[in-house]
């Protein structure tokens, strides 16, 4: 979870660890997205592959895994003075029910 | 498996001050994203109200969101204590990988021991999004600095434990752990969910281990009976203090962290397990364990606090030995975490830089 530039509180010393840090995504089946599963170090990213494997699809829980390093992931910022999602807040007519349609019309 | 214990309950029980630093209080930050569904927000207000309004919902918080500086401590300091627990809680048991008496139960053993170090990975990767370093976190265990579960510095002196260490140890851990699924922070809900799936296997191949050793010569029995007898009583204390002794557990159960007090969850073990020794055939080491029809609950005895303070606090039957494993192991990995980076650097065409 890419924490930059996030408040941690007391915990904002510099860390200590020799291997970064990755993210890890596993698509569990075919059709399905990759999700997010959690983070785990490695000193690159085959080897974070693997440890993905091993921590993450113990049981057959995916056919395929992405790994990215945590500090290439640009996220959305919770402490934008304007809601980055507020452009979508206001158009409702973005969605079907938005839209009066008589009940004895089929198929809609 | 995994003991949340004396975390989520006893401050008593950690160095506090080992997490506390004297570092300034974050600034707040401002607002959250809100999906298409949640748009009934409030506009600005204050942090604080903020993140309580989600709490009071029942929403989740996120590595992201604003959370008082107590709240962020109280979580660290309790997955910081859950993913020692599990990390700590192979030794008992990986101390019979090579002498399981036949290929299936060191195969069985294997799986499960490996389940537990996952464990400790996806509670360290939860911890991780509070703005804690797992290296750090490494060295408050072998320091001392942080607590484990007191459960791991009993012995698993027979191959019957392994079997009690499954039903017992593991079984608490559910209880335990299946409230912690609605925990009010993200991260740590949803690695309690990944846990959870994979406790029940823990649990039935121990009963399953029992039930086979029961099932044959007089001294298998007993060995079971012995075995049972040692481990029930460090079992009840797995979770926690008693409620009046709990001072932290208001504030958790108010924040969401928490979803039940340690007596309740303590209750529910009793309940559940009873039958199950009365169908194992074992006898629980306590004479005033009986049916309370009132209640409708099991009464059982008064559990020895003294010792459980004792075995928090470092002298515990295992204590140093287990310190001292995960000591050398850590530092016997030393080079090759090292050769792990210089290997990356020189096969890697954006190589990857130690972080320090
Ligand atoms: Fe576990
Ligand atoms: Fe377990």
């Amino acid at each position: 979870m890419p924490t930059t530039g996030v408040p941690t509180g007391d915990f904002t010393a510099a860390p200590d660890s020799s291997w970064p840090l990755f993210e890890v995504f596993v698509r569990g089946k075919r059709g399905l997205n990759h999700v997010h599963v959690g983070s785990l170090h490695a000193a690159d990213s085959e080897m974070a592959l693997h440890n993905a494997r091993d921590v993450y699809t113990r049981r057959n829980e995916g056919v395929s895994i992405w790994v990215v390093r945590a500090d290439e992931i640009t996220a959305s910022s919770p402490d934008e003075k304007d809601p980055f999602f507020a452009p979508s807040g206001d158009k409702v007519y973005r969605h079907p029910t938005f839209y009066d349609i008589p009940d004895d019309v089929p198929h809609m | 498996m995994t003991r949340v214990e004396a975390s989520t309950s006893a401050g008593s029980v950690v160095d506090e001050t080992q997490l506390q630093g004297a570092g300034e209080r974050s600034e707040p930050a401002g607002g959250d994203q809100q999906g298409a569904g949640e748009r009934s927000e409030p506009a600005g207000g204050d942090q604080q109200d903020r993140f309580q309004q989600l709490i009071d919902r029942d929403r989740r918080i996120e590595p992201r969101d604003w959370m008082p500086d107590g709240y962020r401590r109280t979580l660290v300091r309790q997955i910081a204590q859950h993913a020692h627990s599990e990390i700590i809680g192979m030794q008992p048991e990986g101390n019979w990988l090579t002498r399981a008496p036949s290929l299936r139960r060191k195969a069985i053993l294997l799986a499960k021991v490996q389940d537990e170090a996952g464990h400790g990975m996806y509670l360290y990767s939860a911890a991780e999004t509070l703005g804690v370093d797992r290296g750090t976190l490494t060295q408050k265990l072998i320091d001392a600095a942080q607590k484990y579960s007191s459960i791991f510095n009993y012995p698993a002196l027979t191959f019957a434990d392994v079997g009690t260490i499954g039903w017992l140890v593991d079984g608490a851990a559910i209880c335990n752990q299946v409230p912690l699924c609605r925990c009010s922070f993200g991260p740590y809900a949803r690695a309690m969910i990944r846990i959870c799936k994979e406790e029940s296997f823990h649990q039935r191949q121990g009963y399953e281990l029992l039930l086979t050793m029961m099932a044959g010569t007089d001294a298998q029995r007993a060995m079971v009976q012995e075995s049972v007898d040692r481990f029930w009583w460090p079992s009840l204390m797995m979770f926690g203090p008693p409620d009046d002794k709990s001072p932290n557990t208001a504030q958790s159960l108010a924040w969401g962290i928490k979803r039940d007090t340690n007596d309740e969850v303590r209750q529910k073990f009793v309940d559940m397990t009873v039958p199950q020794a009365e169908v194992l055939g074992v006898t629980l080491p306590d004479s005033e364990l009986r049916w309370n029809e009132a209640r409708g609950h099991y009464d059982f005895g008064e559990i020895d606090w003294h010792e459980f303070t004792r075995v928090v606090g470092g002298d515990g039957p295992c204590n140093a030995q287990r310190l001292a494993t995960r000591r050398r192991a850590h530092e016997d990995g030393e080079w090759v975490r090292e050769a792990a980076i210089a290997w990356a650097a020189k096969h890697t065409e954006d190589p990857v830089e130690a972080v320090a």
